[in-house]
């Protein structure tokens, strides 16, 4: 029975931290007058906050304790869904796309495609986002039950009360800047969980040559061995999976837009630190896979029947904790791994009460009232958005299925959605009616292609439909989202070539090569120093990735 | 669309310097875990594979706390005059 020895100490490590969630949504309360203040922190962040936020806000820990079990299960392979499953993307947003958010004043993602096409494409992406986000809300808040009661013994319908009503608090308070701070300390405090972990475990099996002789599998040490094309033995397929589908098609698809990031760098003070938002969030997540993937590893190494019974690949890292974690800093991973848990509920919430207040209420249903208006809508919407959480979490405990059926349904509506921006920004003949035709299209393609994936022998280790072999699920997910981007790009290229395009004045600021005649001059803004410049910071990340992956390859 | 005149003006200018948080969480960490350290069992000692990580993790964290503090010190967090008049016009619109 995985069951931590919490003694009093590590309550008063938690009680801390408890507190000062909730004084920062009180003292981030005497910050908001207007809709904007609480939805968008009145767009006035420095880039270190909203950089360190952009990548916390991914950083939750259903995304640590499933990147843990990757390593435990994939190895070496798993840095792939960092190094070429999130910079490359990172550092495209901020050089090339976030110019095109930015600039033209756009309040969410979804507002850009309103922009940009028409209220059709609007309102599939707009619903679709939020009815996720709330969704997603409630798994993370399920899930943080689940391992409550796994390592502290508490009931599930306690902890996923009590939680929820720590984001109610902070959020409906301090809106999207007590979101964004908890964000930020709870970086520092899961770095601080994390590292005593792999500094224990490191030195416990004899360093990193340690590592590698007990867990004693060259194939968990190689990230691309395996990949060959026709022949895969690699966990996650061949590399045209690897590289088209996971690091271009879901990876840009992800990080260029999906609201709740795009939406912390909505949120910084002006051009140059949006840009430098996901630029900046690239460099801890360069370096995070150490702290995820090596205690994954250690766990294999150290933990006798790793991956069977209660001991799950997901549960490598509480494992981890209670092995080698004395009273203290055990406290303080407990106090991130619970930090990183709210932080992901907090950012789904946050992103839809944005939407759902900007994109539903005041575009389709109560135009033109005041900004008071919308600021209490956006109170009211945040306390909703989080009650139906709850219902989500209530429902997940009782059938835990749902959950992987709803991320599965949601995976189809995100698959197509990088095509469809690359497109719109780049192509200004892309008609109103092409954005919608082409998502809806994508997300169709993603569906058949799952289906079809189970029938097809090549996703088959070995090769073949077998009865006892389990298909290539990673495989699938990689190869349906390339059929995705493809069936929506063919779609939105033929439906603009067959409707009339958009008069060239309404795409000002929106589409390369049409500048928006408002936009204040160039040169007259602040030039940023040096060693802020976009460029060099994409420039330097991608360097580090490039060095790294030539020595892990 | 309310008119620019009566639409109140964003308080934005008023959010607090996460940095001091950051700093008081983590020097309060440090003193908590670092003190504990100087009273370290051998017991809790063996089971971190012989490392004495309470008073480690609490050098660490102290000093990143400190960090944040002395950096807030030496760049506080400018106010831009426009956006003081905005914050004050804000501040009133709120309180009457």
């Amino acid at each position: 029975m995985l069951r931590l020895d919490v003694n009093v100490f590590d309550y008063a490590i938690l009680a801390v931290y408890f507190a000062l969630v909730v004084l920062i949504g009180l003292l981030a309360r005497r910050a908001i007058a207007t809709s904007e203040d609480f939805l968008l922190s009145g767009r006035s962040l420095p880039a270190w906050v909203t950089g360190l936020a952009f990548i916390s806000a991914n950083l939750g820990a259903i995304e640590i304790l499933g990147m843990a079990a990757n390593g435990a299960q994939y190895g070496l392979s798993t840095v792939h869904f960092y190094w070429i499953g999130a910079v490359p993307a990172m550092i495209f947003l901020g050089l090339v796309m976030m110019p095109f958010y930015y600039k033209s004043r756009v309040r969410s993602v979804p507002e850009f495609l309103l922009r940009r096409f028409n209220p059709a494409t609007h309102l599939f992406n707009a619903v679709s986002f939020a009815v996720a986000a709330v969704l997603i809300a409630g798994v993370n808040l399920y899930a943080l039950a689940l391992v409550i009661k796994s390592l502290i013994g508490w009931p599930i319908w306690v902890s996923i009360i009590l939680s929820a009503a720590f984001v109610l608090v902070y959020i409906t308070l301090g809106g999207l800047s007590a979101a964004i701070y908890n964000e930020v300390l709870q970086f520092f405090v899961i770095i601080a969980g994390l590292v005593p972990l792999v500094i224990i475990g490191l030195k416990d099996v004899g360093g990193w040559h340690g590592l590698q002789a007990k867990v004693h599998s060259d194939k968990l040490f190689n990230s691309w061995s395996g990949t060959h094309v026709g022949t895969w033995n690699n966990p996650l397929g061949d590399w045209i999976g690897i590289v088209m589908g996971l690091g271009f098609v879901l990876s840009f698809g992800y990080w260029t837009t999906n609201f709740a990031e795009v939406q912390r760098a909505l949120s910084a003070k002006d051009l140059s630190a949006a840009q430098r938002t996901p630029l900046i969030g690239s460099f801890p997540k360069i370096f995070i896979p150490a702290l995820t993937i090596i205690p994954g590893l250690i766990a294999i190494a150290v933990i006798p029947k790793m991956g069977s019974g209660d001991k799950a690949y997901n549960n490598a890292i509480p494992l981890l904790m209670n092995k080698y974690l004395p009273n203290g800093t055990l406290g303080v991973a407990l106090a991130g791994l619970l930090a990183a848990f709210m932080a992901g509920m907090a950012a789904n919430v946050s992103s839809f009460n944005t939407v759902f207040t900007y994109d539903i209420w005041q575009t389709y249903v109560r135009k033109g009232r005041s900004d008071s208006y919308y600021l209490r809508v956006g109170r009211i919407v945040t306390v909703v958005g989080i009650l139906i959480g709850i219902a989500t979490a209530f429902i997940a405990s009782g059938y835990s299925n749902i959950m992987n059926y709803i991320q599965l349904l949601f995976s189809y509506f995100n698959a197509p959605l990088f095509a469809t921006f690359i497109i719109a920004m780049f192509w200004k003949r892309a008609t109103a009616w092409s954005g919608v035709a082409g998502l809806a299209a994508g997300t169709i393609g993603a569906a058949v292609m799952h289906f079809a994936g189970y029938h097809i022998g090549y996703f088959y280790p070995g090769g073949d439909v077998l009865a006892h072999a389990k298909v290539n699920a990673q495989m699938v997910n990689f190869y349906g989202a390339i059929v995705a981007f493809v069936a929506d790009a063919v779609v939105t290229v033929a439906v603009s070539l067959v409707t009339r395009p958009k008069p060239v004045e309404e795409l000002a600021g929106l589409v390369y090569g049409v500048p928006d005649p408002k936009a204040p001059d160039p040169k007259s803004l602040p030039k940023p120093s040096w060693w802020a410049s976009p460029k060099l910071l994409g420039g330097v990340s991608a360097g580090i990735v490039v060095v790294l992956s030539v020595i892990f390859v | 669309m309310t008119s620019d005149s009566d639409a109140p003006k964003s308080a934005a200018a008023r959010l607090f310097d996460i940095r001091l948080l950051i700093g008081g969480l983590f020097v309060l960490y440090g003193l908590m875990l670092g003190i504990a350290g100087f009273f370290t069992s051998d017991k809790a000692r063996a089971k971190a594979a012989g490392i004495n990580i309470n008073l480690w993790l609490g050098i660490g964290m102290l000093v990143l706390g400190l960090l944040f503090l002395l950096w807030r010190m030496v760049n506080p967090l400018k106010v831009a005059p426009d956006a003081d008049v905005a914050a004050d016009a804000g501040g009133s619109d709120v309180h009457h």
